[in-house]
């Protein structure tokens, strides 16, 4: 059966402008429970890559430079 | 490299002592085994990063089970916990729980984790269970990981984040040999030699499906998908009690606590649309979610936890640890749906179902020294049949985990396993990495998942359960034969899926054999609705039998600490009664 794939919003949302994952941080990336959040080969910052949260907060809580966001997902919002 | 493309490669490591699980038992019980030996090698082995992981991951706001000395007794303890589960308790291990607890808090107390305390210095507990105190507030509960992880660090005991632990591995006679892992994030196999192995691998707690639909959105922690119950049935280890459920009430919706042993010991309670009480206690056993459970369904619902009544101050106090410690995000939950505790009262619903003996009792048969039935073989926390143990029960039984698991490791040379097992083993795991076309792990997932609540969920009946059984068999074919794994990550879920499953084959295999009433709503059968103590009190052991799933009744041990007639229903009255 061929694979498709569908949209989804997910909650955690990182500021480009204050992530420093392009100067070596991989803070939020080694901290998730779910292994969720990766760093974007396009620009360099951050970002959620599966839509597999527990809002937890580590990734907001442990991010040196406050640019982790954490969401609660929309369908229990 | 790219994170999660699939790498080819096998390595192999030894140590004395393997634990398996950095959450809350897993740090303790490695630590406890390097101190019992500082010349031996202890390795902790962790699915996501100990700094982070497990059901503190954010810490926690308090103790729910602590005995201190001058509000509670070990006798006490034991006593309520018996009566709290129905009768089905082996004492020792709960008993041997209650008189070590105390150390235990005045060890985590000098790494840092403070404990409230009173005007004169005395720990302040507070009354939630029925019968006992043992509640005691951690006033700075989210620094629990940071301060166990200096510790593992200053012990050195050596780390390893991001592998998941798939099986176990034996010898010819039966003794733990050691374990096979996975890195999550390449696929590479990881074979651990150990002579003592301890799992903390936690609650299976992605069983059920939240009512939310979102399906990492459940009360446990989402990654503790049960990999310790399946790896410890997998490994001809008994499992105990599986059909006494773990379900707890929840914030409705958010699914995580409301949470009633922070607010109740000021006077927040529970009540129905009426804004009466209807339970007597707010602890969490399967008769008050029994209760629970008939009001939402009695039209006397939906129920709230309310402080509304509370004064400003203590509103602040108990808002500033319910939005900071466990589940931080409570706060920004509440505030998006504008509810402020000073107005409105808490939406509460019960959760999905979960395997957890860290609130009920089910869990990988251990006894007062944390052994499981394999040799060698260990296992804390919420994954081990110590019931109710909570946190402190968690770290509690790591510490003899450890310390006995070392003892073992110290007398025993390495096991030698068949490196067939390895080879036959990488071929299980990576197989839907080698399929071309198929179904994902999220599908296989959520149809597990959603078979689960349709089947499964108390109250439980025979013909709903035979009818899941065989809707499980199909799924279980369809992850087996065709589940595709396009990169590491998305092969974890497929091997965590596995997990799922087994655990939902096991929770309904437990249900059906014990055919009787017990726990509440934890294992409600309709078919036999009433509590038969003549032929059931006793546990129940599930497991692998020559590749078939079995169930026996084991005798509860006779009893250290006895219970009178008139104790043995106190639970049973959570009621509250009209008042004449």
């Amino acid at each position: 059966m061929p694979l498709a794939s569908y949209q989804t919003s997910v909650p955690v949302v990182v500021d480009d402008a204050k992530c420093i994952a392009d100067k070596g941080c991989t803070v939020c990336v080694d901290v998730c429970p779910l292994d969720v959040l990766r760093i974007s080969d396009m620009t360099g910052k951050a970002y959620m890559a599966y839509d597999e949260c527990w809002y937890c907060m580590p990734c907001e809580a442990d991010c040196p430079t406050g640019a982790v966001t954490v969401n609660i997902p929309y369908l229990l919002r | 490299m790219a994170l999660d493309q699939i790498v080819d490669g096998l390595s192999e490591v030894s140590c004395d002592v393997l634990v398996i699980g950095g959450g809350t038992a897993g740090p303790m019980a490695a630590l406890k085994a390097k101190l019992r030996n500082p010349k031996a090698d202890v390795v902790l082995l962790e699915k996501a990063n100990v700094k982070r992981s497990g059901a503190i991951s954010m810490g926690m706001d308090g103790l729910n089970n602590a005995v201190i000395p001058g509000y509670a007794t070990p006798e006490q303890y034991t006593k309520e916990i018996t009566i709290a589960n129905d009768g089905i308790v082996d004492q020792k291990a709960v008993y041997k729980y209650a008189q070590n607890c105390y150390k235990i808090v005045e060890e985590l107390d000098s790494f840092g984790i403070r404990f409230l305390k009173n005007e004169n210095g005395d720990f302040a507990v507070k009354k939630v269970h029925h019968i006992g105190t043992y509640v005691l507030p951690m006033p700075n509960g989210d620094t629990v990981k940071k301060a166990l992880y200096r510790q593992l660090r200053r012990a050195r005991i050596l780390i390893s984040n991001r592998y998941m632990a798939t099986r176990l591995l034996k010898s010819g006679d039966g003794r733990v040999a050691g374990a096979i892992s996975v890195n999550t994030r390449t696929a590479e196999i990881l074979v651990i030699k150990a002579k003592a192995v301890v799992l903390c691998m936690g609650a299976a707690g992605r069983l059920g499906l939240p009512t939310s639909g979102y399906m990492f959105g459940t009360y446990e922690n989402a990654a503790n998908s049960g990999d310790g119950y399946a790896m410890a049935y997998h490994a001809g280890a008994a499992l105990a009690n599986l059909e006494c459920y773990q379900i707890n009430p929840l914030i409705k919706d958010y699914n995580g606590p409301a949470c009633a042993y922070v607010a109740g010991p000021f006077g927040a309670f529970t009540a129905n649309n009426e804004g009466s009480r209807f339970i007597e206690c707010d602890y969490w056993s399967g008769q008050m979610m029994l209760e629970f459970y008939n009001e939402l369904l009695s039209g006397k619902g939906p129920v709230f936890l309310q402080l509304k009544h509370l004064h400003e101050k203590t509103i602040e106090e108990i808002e500033s640890t319910l939005h900071k410690v466990e589940r931080p995000t409570r706060g920004l939950f509440q505030h998006g749906r504008g509810v402020d505790y000073r107005q409105e009262s808490i939406e509460m619903h019960i959760s999905e179902i979960g395997l957890c003996s860290g609130h009920s009792a089910s869990g990988v048969f251990v006894d007062d020294n944390a052994r499981t039935t394999v040799p060698g073989l260990y296992a804390a926390g919420d994954m081990a049949s110590v019931p109710h143990n909570y946190m402190l029960g968690a770290f509690t039984n790591g510490s003899v985990a450890g310390t006995d698991a070392m003892e073992f490791a110290d007398s025993h040379d390495f096991a030698h396993f068949d490196a067939a097992d390895v080879a036959l083993e990488r071929e299980r795991v990576l197989a839907p990495t080698t399929r071309e076309d198929g179904i994902p792990p999220n599908q296989i997932e959520y149809k597990t998942r959603r078979l689960v609540n349709d089947y499964l969920q108390p109250p439980k009946v025979t013909r709903k359960y035979e009818l899941g059984m065989r809707r499980l068999a199909e799924v279980r074919e369809d992850m087996t034969q065709r589940m595709i794994a396009r990169n590491a990550h998305e092969l974890l879920r497929a091997l965590e899926v596995q997990s799922i499953m087994d655990c939902a084959d096991m929770a309904a295999h437990a249900s059906l054999f014990r055919e009787e009433s017990r726990w509440g709503l934890y294992h409600w059968r309709t078919d036999f609705p009433e509590k038969d103590n003549e032929n059931w009190f006793c546990h129940t052991l599930l497991s692998n039998q020559d590749g078939r799933m079995t169930s026996a009744k084991r005798a509860v041990e006779p009893y250290i600490v006895p219970i009178a007639d008139d104790e043995k229903d106190l639970y049973d009255k959570q009621r509250v009664r009209a008042s004449v």
